[in-house]
């Protein structure tokens, strides 16, 4: 028997109040030892519950079906003792937020050796933690003996996620269970995460089975992936396949709507129309179908099986013939070319800043306040936004460019340098004058539910940016309609709250209220990083879209190298609070010049 | 049929889709109107309503409608169970519990909801404005709140009350119970101020140019009114009890008026043998106190989008 794990006909049933949610319908797939398995889906396809049902993490009313076997042993209607036995043992698991993994109040060092005694019962005390500085060691933490000692609080994102691959391999597991173990992290933290996962099967020789939305992370890392679909896999094949020879109009959508970093600057995606269906009461059929360019009455009839197409390579849909060999924009028949007449280099500066300085003091004592030091966020920086023009702003978490944003965004005289909105020195601007400036330049922020007040209804939301610019009511119905048709919303929206909406259409409203008095400059901070890649590029057509119609210039702020490349005409690279490199961004990105900038690109995951 | 939630393609042409969609061009229905329908698809909400106005309109247009007034003694029937002529009987001086109990309703819940609106008005603002601005705001607001805090009310209350002409009794418990009672639910409004302060959609708005105040009462405020509506909910109740605990004790509403805490403090010594001279008014104070609790369930959830029961089938 070569199967590590071999799960068949894993199903998942959440009972709620109204009607059963079916989570998981029907999972069948193999992990050979050794091997990494990708499970890749939108979120709701029912990744997480899958791993979540193997290990038996599961809430203790989910109703769990179908086998699950660990070398040959069945797993499910394990009682929960001795599947903690299985677990931490014979399973590691790594999970998405390693902050909230690890507990705050023990030492990592600690943390380990508990996971590492806690199967091994007869091992001594010091014994574990010689073993668990050993751990880290192999996860890659530097002066491992010192560091064990530190709280999960006083290590970097990354190290604290090596920190949890050190304990889920701590007692030697045949199976690896991975949760999205780099969505948290900083792009070039993420190739090193990787680099750790693959040592770590390496030395334990385990079967890696990893759950990711991202593409670049299963070609880079994965042997095999399962595209999974409204509770099934939809589409099976060795990663090498996947990318060339998909079969399933929704692989070939997920495909077609990362973004490249060999794209040209107005390139548009290929968005896959729609959002994933309810799991609850699915209609029979495909459950694709109603997103599917391809769909056919056939396809509305049964739900097809998984079928062979190739070695190794199986897909669940009827019209595979149709897919092999064509393009992604063929297939959804969209045009992806970037328009041709490019905006003019010479246009008018928009935003020019110079020399921007914030700096952070470092206090301390509660009586008697001392400074002790100050944190330069940022540190005299200078860039030019010049008008329909896109100025990414590229770096990672700490480096400055949120701060940057912010610092512009409040209009007011900064600390040290000047900030110049469309010709006006900010810090000669009055109240008056700094209120009429805020209608020129607003803002889109990362998280579409965080940034929309879950207690105003859309229209509301929509008119607030009219009413403080003091617009008539007339006006703002009018108003108001045409900005939700121009985002892609339909009228009847706008009595509604923003919590019924998906995160996609949640976005659409926050970029309909910036654009609601009609501002000459737009700030992105980092838009579309908390969607689904599917609704990802469907946001990144919208902005193009919108930028093309309005001349908007936006200032793109980004950790994400190939969204920037989509966008970008212009780039900036932030470092440590410093512009470490600036252009032209397909200069940029074909010659980098600093160090810096090119180990950014070369952790880029590619497809 | 187009899907519920479908994330349609972004449309880039001029026709609106109001056209498709087959609504007219009217206006859009604005954040008031929605949490008003809302309300009123809460069937139980909407009666607790209907009965406290009830309640209110009773109090002060029937009694002059009944054959006795709440002073006049009927001698001939003393200390009587419930009949036809004295519909709540009478007490052991021959006065119509009715009449009295609509008196003191008069009274009590006058002050219950006056101090209730006005005390939590009062915590909404001091609690959201030190929590929304910091600085000297809240050391002022925070030491008035503290200084409040130690004043012992109850005795201040007490000391100032016999010497107000019996005209002004209810305004001057209205004033100096609401002064007494906002000073906790402020403090609690304060801190969840600090965090919804933080919040990108604050952000958002001043970005946008929106005031601060206006960003206290669209954003601030909406997102407390949980907090809000319970603690009012809650001091009705405990504002008639407080009347009632003065009352009681000679202070706050003097006899030969009445309030429902006189009534029940009266009505509490025979309870057992002649249960309607207590039934009655406790039974009322009971109801107000449970509409107004009702009532505040509504609200609540008529403005929290998140209250499932009240979303509309579609």
């Amino acid at each position: 028997m070569t199967e590590l794990l071999q799960v068949s006909d894993l199903q998942v049933t959440f009972p709620t109040d109204a009607e059963d949610v079916a989570a998981v319908r029907g999972m069948t797939f193999d992990v050979r030892p050794r091997e990494v398995v990708a499970l890749v889906g939108e979120s709701g396809a029912g990744k997480s519950a899958t791993a979540m049902a193997i290990v038996g993490l599961l809430p203790e009313f989910a109703m769990v079906s179908g086998s699950v076997r660990l070398h040959g042993d069945e797993l499910i209607g394990l009682d929960d003792r001795r599947m903690s036995r299985v677990r931490g043992r014979r399973i590691g698991t790594v999970f998405q937020d390693p902050m909230s993994a690890l507990t705050p109040v023990y030492t990592v060092g600690d943390q380990i050796a508990e996971a590492v005694r806690l199967h091994q019962r007869t091992l001594s005390r010091t014994a574990a933690q010689a073993r668990a500085v050993e751990l880290l060691e192999l996860v890659g933490i530097a002066q491992a003996e010192r560091r064990a000692r530190a709280f999960p609080h006083e290590l970097s994102g990354g190290e604290r996620q090596r920190v949890v691959i050190a304990m889920a391999i701590s007692n030697d597991p045949d199976l690896i269970i991975c949760d999205e173990p780099t969505t948290a992290l900083d792009v070039t933290v993420q190739a090193q995460i990787l680099d750790v996962l693959r040592t770590a099967r390496d030395v334990t020789g385990a079967g890696v089975l990893i759950i990711t939305h991202d593409l670049g992370v299963v070609s880079e890392f994965a042997d095999r992936a399962l595209v999974m679909y409204a509770g099934k896999a939809v589409e099976t094949a060795p990663v090498e396949d996947l990318a060339s020879r998909r079969v399933m109009p929704y692989t070939v959508g997920l495909l077609g709507s990362v973004p490249r970093l060999d794209a040209a600057q107005g390139a548009r995606l290929v968005p896959i129309p729609g959002a994933p269906p309810s799991m609850a009461a699915l209609p029979p059929g495909c459950p694709f179908a109603p997103r599917c360019p391809l769909a056919v009455d056939d396809c509305l009839v049964d739900e097809p099986a998984l079928r062979s197409v190739g070695p190794q390579h199986e897909a669940a849909c009827i019209r595979t013939d149709d897919v092999a060999g064509r393009s992604a924009p063929d297939v959804y028949g969209i045009s992806t070319e970037p328009p041709d007449r490019a905006p003019d280099p010479n246009a008018p500066v928009v935003l020019r800043v110079e020399n921007l300085v914030k700096t952070y003091e470092l206090t301390k004592g509660v009586v008697f306040r001392r400074r002790i030091g100050e944190v330069r966020a940022v540190d005299g920086i200078s860039f030019e936004l010049r008008q329909g023009r896109t100025l990414g702003i590229v770096g990672e978490s700490g480096s400055g460019k949120s701060t940057t944003l912010h610092q512009i965004l409040e209009l007011t005289a900064p600390q040290g340098g000047s900030i110049e909105v469309l010709d006006r020195d900010v810090s000669t601007l009055d109240r008056r004058g700094r209120r009429a400036l805020r209608g020129d330049l607003q803002v889109v922020f990362q998280d579409p539910v965080a940034s929309l007040d879950p207690r105003l209804p859309v229209f509301d939301v929509l008119a607030e940016p009219l009413t403080a610019n003091g617009s008539g009511k007339k006006e703002i119905d009018a108003r108001v309609a045409e900005l939700l048709s121009l985002v892609g919303l339909r009228r009847e929206d706008a009595s509604r709250y923003p919590g019924e909406f998906s995160g996609g259409q949640k976005q659409r409203i926050g970029i309909a209220r910036a654009l609601a008095v009609a501002p000459k400059i737009l700030a992105l901070d980092e838009p579309v990083s908390a969607l689904d890649v599917s609704i990802q590029a469907g946001i990144i057509n919208l902005l193009l879209d919108l930028q093309e119609r309005f001349g908007l210039s936006y200032l793109f702020v980004s950790h994400d190298l190939s969204v920037v490349k989509h966008l970008a005409h212009d780039v900036a690279v932030m470092f440590k609070g410093a512009v470490v490199e600036a252009g032209n961004a397909t200069d940029v990105f074909a010659a980098p010049s600093h160090e810096y900038t090119r180990r950014l690109l070369a952790a880029v995951p590619q497809t | 049929m187009r899907q519920e939630k479908q994330d349609t393609e972004p449309v880039m042409t001029d026709a609106s889709s109001a056209a498709e969609s087959g609504i007219d061009a009217g206006a859009f229905a604005s954040r008031r109107a929605l949490i008003w329908r809302r309300f009123l698809r809460n069937r139980l909400s909407v009666a607790a309503l209907a009965i406290l106005v009830l309640l209110f309109v009773a109090c002060f247009a029937l009694p002059p409608l009944l054959p006795w007034d709440y002073s006049q003694l009927d001698y001939r029937s003393l200390q009587q169970p419930p009949s036809f002529s004295h519909w709540f009987g009478t007490n052991a001086l021959g006065q119509d519990l009715l009449a009295q109990t609509l008196r003191g309703m008069q009274k009590s819940l006058l002050i219950g909801v006056c101090v209730a609106v006005i005390s939590t008005t009062i915590a909404a603002a001091v609690g959201s404005v030190a929590g929304y601005f910091g600085g000297w705001r809240n050391g002022i607001a925070m030491w008035i709140v503290d200084l409040l805090l130690v004043v012992p009310s109850f005795i201040l209350i007490a000391v100032v009350t016999p010497r107000i002409k019996d005209s002004s009794t209810t305004f001057w418990l209205i004033v100096l119970l609401s002064a007494f009672s906002w000073m906790i639910s402020s403090r609690i409004v304060r801190g969840l101020t600090m965090s919804l302060r933080e919040r990108e959609y604050v952000t958002a708005a001043r970005y946008m140019g929106v005031s601060n105040w206006k960003v206290i009462v669209r954003h601030v405020l909406p997102n407390v009114a949980s907090i809000l509506i319970v603690d009012t909910a809650l001091n009705v109740g405990a504002a008639i009890l407080a009347e009632t605990g003065l009352s009681f004790l000679g202070f706050g509403v003097q006899p030969p008026d009445v309030s429902l805490g006189t009534l029940i403090a009266d009505g509490t010594a025979s309870m057992q043998t002649f249960p309607w001279v207590f039934l009655f008014p406790a039974g009322v104070l009971v109801l107000i106190v449970l509409c107004a609790n009702q009532i505040g369930d509504g609200l609540r959830d008529a403005l929290d989008p998140g209250a499932r029961t009240l979303r509309r089938r579609k």
